[in-house]
């Protein structure tokens, strides 16, 4: 067995320290060591979004990161959006408006949906297509996942 | 897949980082932000004995404006250029091309620096940085020495970078007040790589001075329509003449094709790319 490095980090507001072999992935160290498979795999190679998650307050592609460069940091994944409430209006919308099938895309394109409308919240389908562009949906069409975005950052505005 | 083993050192300043490089025995590879070489370790088309992880240093992280330029260090991310006002004021071809590279959950994570390095001739910012005609600063354990971009990006994936050395920051030139500038890519899909694409520089347009049109994924590397720069300088931009100028200039171009379209039909889109591009900067 190759090198392996011991890391600490926060998931989901809890305090993690674990032992990791540097060539293990992010997206796989949630799923496998800690249990949290909401996050999917769909690529590995950062196009479908499926592995999409919070780290330090950004969006990134968990299957492109290493465990071992998330050391120090704050996680949060989609079992994590469900504890805490942050994207409840959005899950709403989800399901009010059918924008899930499957379910395989929609931790990832939640993730992707959430910082729309938490930095970006600019009530225009193009503007919502282009920023969940990196999203893949198998599924729905897309159609139905815009609206949602667009409801909650309209509902939103309101608040 | 999963990548191969490696042996991972994420030095904490630049002099350890170089003095882990400074090692012809090693295959090394950098890690910035990892959006194109972990898809390539995942995939095994890279299979480094030592990564470096260059995340833990932050003196390659900054966008500094001094003079009449604006210098950025290799690892700032995308996503840091596009929220930089020091970049929206004196960069604006940064920012017209910016929300085309990738997706926003790769430019959260992509660096100018790994761009850089990678020389993908489908890449957006090698070709802005000739348009531009940006300075390329290297470094190694021993000197560091700066390289002009037109004279840095020499091929598919290759680049003037030697044994040793690493990219460290890109010096462009602030934007003057007459300056103009223009970009357009064809893409299958917003964020993708595109299937053609043109970044144009103008000193002034009314009349054109000082004009560069560089096209990217149509060649091996992004390469400048000097012919069509010559002919329309001094002329007015937007006129049937300056297109069959430009159509003239197209066929002595060598065209390449790859997976998304053949020579032929890049030779085309690269045509639409320019029109629609010099259509919006009159
Ligand atoms: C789905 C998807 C879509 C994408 N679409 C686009 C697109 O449309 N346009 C585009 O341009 N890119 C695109 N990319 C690639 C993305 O822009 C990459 O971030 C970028 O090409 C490389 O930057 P990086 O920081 O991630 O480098 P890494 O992947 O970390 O490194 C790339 C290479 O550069 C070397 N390197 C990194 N930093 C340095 C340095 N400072 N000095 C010397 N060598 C170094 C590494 O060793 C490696 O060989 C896409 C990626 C994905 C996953
Ligand atoms: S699994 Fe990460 S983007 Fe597809
Ligand atoms: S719901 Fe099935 S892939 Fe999106």
């Amino acid at each position: 067995m190759g090198q392996t490095e011991n890391i600490t980090l926060t998931v989901n507001d809890e305090q993690v320290t674990e032992s990791v072999p540097v060539r293990l992935n992010l997206v796989d160290f949630l799923r496998n060591n800690l249990g949290l498979t909401g996050s999917h795999v769909g690529c590995e190679h950062g196009v479908c979004g499926a592995c999409t998650l919070e780290v330090d307050g950004v969006m990134v592609r968990g299957c492109l990161m290493l465990a071992v460069q998330a050391d120090g940091s704050s996680i949060t994944t989609i079992e994590g959006l469900g504890e805490n409430q942050r994207a409840a209006d959005l899950q709403d919308a989800f399901k009010r408006n059918n924008s899930l099938q499957c379910g395989y895309c929609t931790p990832g394109m939640m993730a992707s949906a959430l910082e729309y409308v938490e930095t970006i919240r600019n009530p225009d389908r193009d503007a919502i297509r282009e920023h969940l562009s990196g999203n893949y949906c198998r599924c729905t069409g897309y159609q139905s996942i815009v609206d949602a975005v667009l409801e909650v950052v309209e509902e939103r505005a309101k608040r | 897949m999963k990548a191969a083993d490696f042996a991972y050192e994420k030095p904490v300043d630049l002099a350890s980082a170089l003095d882990l490089l400074n090692d012809e025995d090693r295959d090394i590879q950098l890690l910035a932000g990892g959006q194109s070489l972990m898809p390539m370790m995942n995939f095994r088309l890279a299979q480094p004995e030592l990564l470096i992880d260059l995340n833990g240093v932050d003196e390659l992280n900054f966008i500094e404006e001094e003079g009449e330029v604006i210098t950025i260090g290799a690892m700032a991310r995308y996503s840091q250029l596009q929220a930089s006002p020091i970049i929206s004021q004196h960069v604006p071809l940064f920012t017209l091309a910016l929300p085309h590279i990738a997706h926003a959950a790769v430019r959260n994570r992509g660096t100018i620096g790994g761009s850089v390095a990678l020389a993908d001739p489908a890449a957006e910012m090698p070709a802005l940085l000739i348009a531009l005609g940006a300075t390329i600063t290297v470094i190694s354990k021993s000197a560091e020495r700066e390289i002009s971009a037109r004279d840095f990006f020499i091929g598919i994936y290759e680049t003037a970078l030697g044994n040793g050395e690493l990219v460290k920051s890109v010096t462009v030139p602030k934007a003057k007040k007459d300056n103009v500038y223009g970009f357009y890519e064809l893409t299958r899909r917003h964020g993708d790589y595109a299937m053609a694409g043109v970044a144009i520089a103008a000193g002034s347009i009314d009349p054109v001075s000082d004009l560069k049109i560089v096209l990217f994924s149509v060649s091996d590397k992004p390469r400048r329509l000097k012919d069509a720069e010559a002919v329309l300088d001094g002329k007015d931009l937007d006129n049937a003449d300056a297109h069959a100028s430009v159509k003239r200039a197209l066929t002595k171009f060598e065209f390449q094709g790859d997976l998304n379209a053949d020579a032929k039909t890049k030779q085309h889109l690269a045509g639409v790319v320019i029109k629609r591009t010099l259509e919006g900067m009159v």
